[in-house]
């Protein structure tokens, strides 16, 4: 006999806050307007605890205790950032995150204890994390709708975001909209659907929701982060891969690590044909401990029979986009304000230029981005509904894959197969030449023209389409930043501007849909 | 990609259909939830952990199988449920996350080996 199924909680006439994205950073967010007094409804494309790049994985944190360590670790960083990081941002996102392990640790959450009798809190397992961030929200009174994707924001008459609308993928289609007195935008990057793991939810359809509003963007350039994983999974975890040799087809050795310039060196090899790991370095006891604290590095290998200690595996690069790339909505003041009102952005929806400068906020930034972001945001979101009247009358502002303005039969697979052609490949995204950007954008430009024409919504109410523009949007985005910067800094390798010009250590914005811009 | 629902060990309690991030699996007639966009799996082994009777099993690969899985096989080489047992998820296991540190990068266990 089977048992009754749960019902799927329905959405409430109204909210507060309305959090868009469920994982560390739209929890965190969720948290902090509860907290706040708001009435808070966070809405996730998947479900609130599995979803997005931090469930799926292992989260290092940037955590360091107070004292002379921290400023320590702000220098380093900032000798790497490329010069485009905020002292005062790192600063606070240090203090944050101490406090804020402090508080997973009075949850419960499991941390292990290190040899010399001490909890060891600066990493946190995702499954483990994000189940209990859904069980802090949950007591906390916020009304999770799962399965229930955003697809566009509401409007007031003078532009000020009160709501969003989106469908309950679980019910047919079936369109849900949510006034609300502020909105947080914890929606993810964009990975393009690439496979990288867990990061299929991240379509980056939050900034597309957050442009058609007006808001900007920033460091869109730092957007060519990829993982490496076996050639046959998306375990895009590369941690492991610090004791690896890496041969290609021959057996030649191309690199002896993935860390550091090792990274580069095997992307350019994997250019000229496939590439094998084999974590030969790994000192023998060691071993037994690896295997505890990734498992899900292992579980793929384990399931194929591969021992990755002793024999080479093919290995793969798999674009990771402005997940673990920088690139966001631009952060426009305190309580992470976006340059909309009544919209406030956190997490990997948000540029980390902040905090991580030009280089990948992968590894621990983005996890200690995320959850001060999301606290901050969602304190901000919680005072500016308290602080503001709620419209008599609200305007949904989606336009392109949802309410295409003319005729026209183009189709969503259509537009994600070519975006995917001019992003995904290291040839054109990781090493990237004027030419190749040109030659994508007059493609991708064009194609925007077809979509806003004739793009309209599919089966799912939108999701699918709404993905599809979202990913040809940042595309865009990213290769026109590209252009704007004729340097080689942090991620961005332009290989016919090898090197960085001093006379650029300065962030670059982008926005628009139609005509995309770029500004100093 | 996910591969196999187990019938036999399958409670109905469609927790998989909740849980999937990408939406993967629908409600089935019979109270068996079936995977009804396998397409949309990105392999994140998350049912696998979320299942309280470990009758998933989602293969390595990123493309379908050629052959359906072989569920006894499957079950003799203990690979359902490996993932939650990894995780110590599970009544009575200890949380995988307590266990044991995460290791530490190369130049801190002194360079190469």
């Amino acid at each position: 006999m089977p048992r009754a199924r749960p019902r799927a909680t329905a959405v409430p006439p109204e909210t507060d806050v309305l959090v868009l994205g469920g994982g560390p950073a739209g929890t965190w967010a969720a948290l902090a307007a509860a907290a706040a007094g708001a009435r808070v409804t966070l809405a996730d494309k998947g479900f609130c605890g599995t979803s997005g790049a931090a469930a799926a994985g292992g989260n290092n944190l940037w955590y360091v205790p107070p004292g002379p360590g921290r400023e320590k670790a702000i220098a380093a960083r900032e000798a790497a950032a490329g010069g485009l990081t905020e002292r005062a941002w790192m600063v606070g996102i240090l203090e944050r995150t101490w406090e804020a392990v402090a508080q997973l640790a009075d949850w419960g959450y499991p941390f292990p204890v290190t040899e010399s009798g001490e909890q060891y809190r600066g990493s946190l397992q995702g499954p483990e994390y994000l189940r209990l961030m859904r069980r802090r929200v949950t007591r906390a009174g916020v009304v999770i709708l799962d399965q229930s994707p955003a697809v566009e924001l509401l409007l007031a008459p003078d532009g000020v975001v009160a709501g969003a609308a989106g469908v309950r993928r679980q019910e047919g289609g079936r369109r849900w909209e949510l006034r609300a007195g502020a909105v947080v935008l914890a929606t993810g990057g964009c990975a393009f659907l690439s496979g990288a793991l867990g990061l299929n939810v991240d379509t980056g359809d939050g900034a597309l929701m957050a442009a058609e509003a007006g808001a900007e963007l920033s460091g869109m350039e730092f957007s060519c982060q990829y993982g490496i994983a076996p050639a046959f999974g998306a375990q895009t975890k590369g941690l492991m891969y610090q004791f690896a040799t890496f041969t290609d087809a021959d057996g030649t050795e191309v690199a002896d690590s993935s860390l550091g310039s090792g990274n580069v060196t095997v992307q350019r090899a994997a250019l000229r044909g496939p590439v094998y790991a084999r974590l030969d370095k790994a000192p023998p006891d060691l071993r037994e401990r690896m295997r505890w604290s990734q498992p899900n590095f292992f579980l793929p290998l384990d399931k194929m029979g591969i021992d990755p200690f002793t024999e080479r595996f093919p290995v793969r690069f798999v674009l990771e986009g402005t997940v673990r790339g920088t690139g966001g909505l631009r952060v426009a003041g305190t309580g992470c304000a976006t340059t909309v009102p009544g919209l406030f952005v956190a997490g990997d929806a948000a540029s980390r230029e902040l905090v991580t400068g030009a280089v990948t906020g992968g590894g621990s930034h983005n996890g200690s981005w995320a959850i001060s972001s999301g606290g901050w945001a969602g304190a901000a979101a919680a005072r500016f509904a308290t602080e503001h009247p709620r419209p008599a009358v609200t305007r949904p502002a989606g336009e392109a894959g949802i309410r295409p303005r003319g005729r026209g039969g183009i189709r969503h697979e259509e537009v994600i197969a070519t975006v995917q052609e001019h992003v995904l490949p290291l040839a054109r995204n990781r090493f990237r030449t004027e030419n190749g950007l040109r030659e994508s954008l007059s493609i991708l430009d064009s194609m925007w023209q077809d979509v806003v024409a004739g793009l309209g919504p599919d089966a799912e109410g939108g999701l699918r389409s709404r993905q599809a523009a979202a990913m040809l949007a940042h595309a865009r985005w990213m290769y026109t930043s590209a252009l704007a910067r004729p340097e080689s800094r942090g991620l961005q390798i332009r290989d016919d501007w090898p090197g960085a010009d001093p006379g650029r250590a300065h962030r670059i914005r982008t926005g628009g849909l139609d005509k995309i811009w770029t500004a100093a | 990609m996910i591969e196999l629902v187990s019938a036999q060990r399958c409670v109905s309690c469609d927790k998989c259909v909740r849980v999937c991030p990408t939406d993967v699996f629908e409600s089935g007639p019979g109270g068996i939830p079936v995977i009804a966009r396998q397409s949309d799996c990105q392999t994140c082994f998350l049912c696998e952990a979320y299942c309280p009777v470990d009758a998933l099993y989602v293969a390595p690969q990123t493309h379908p199988l050629p052959e359906p899985a072989d569920e006894r096989r499957l079950a003799a080489d203990g690979l359902l449920g490996s993932y939650r047992a990894a995780l110590g998820w599970g009544h009575g296991r200890t949380p995988g996350a307590a266990l044991v540190p995460p290791i530490p990068l190369r130049h801190e266990t002194g360079g190469k080996s």
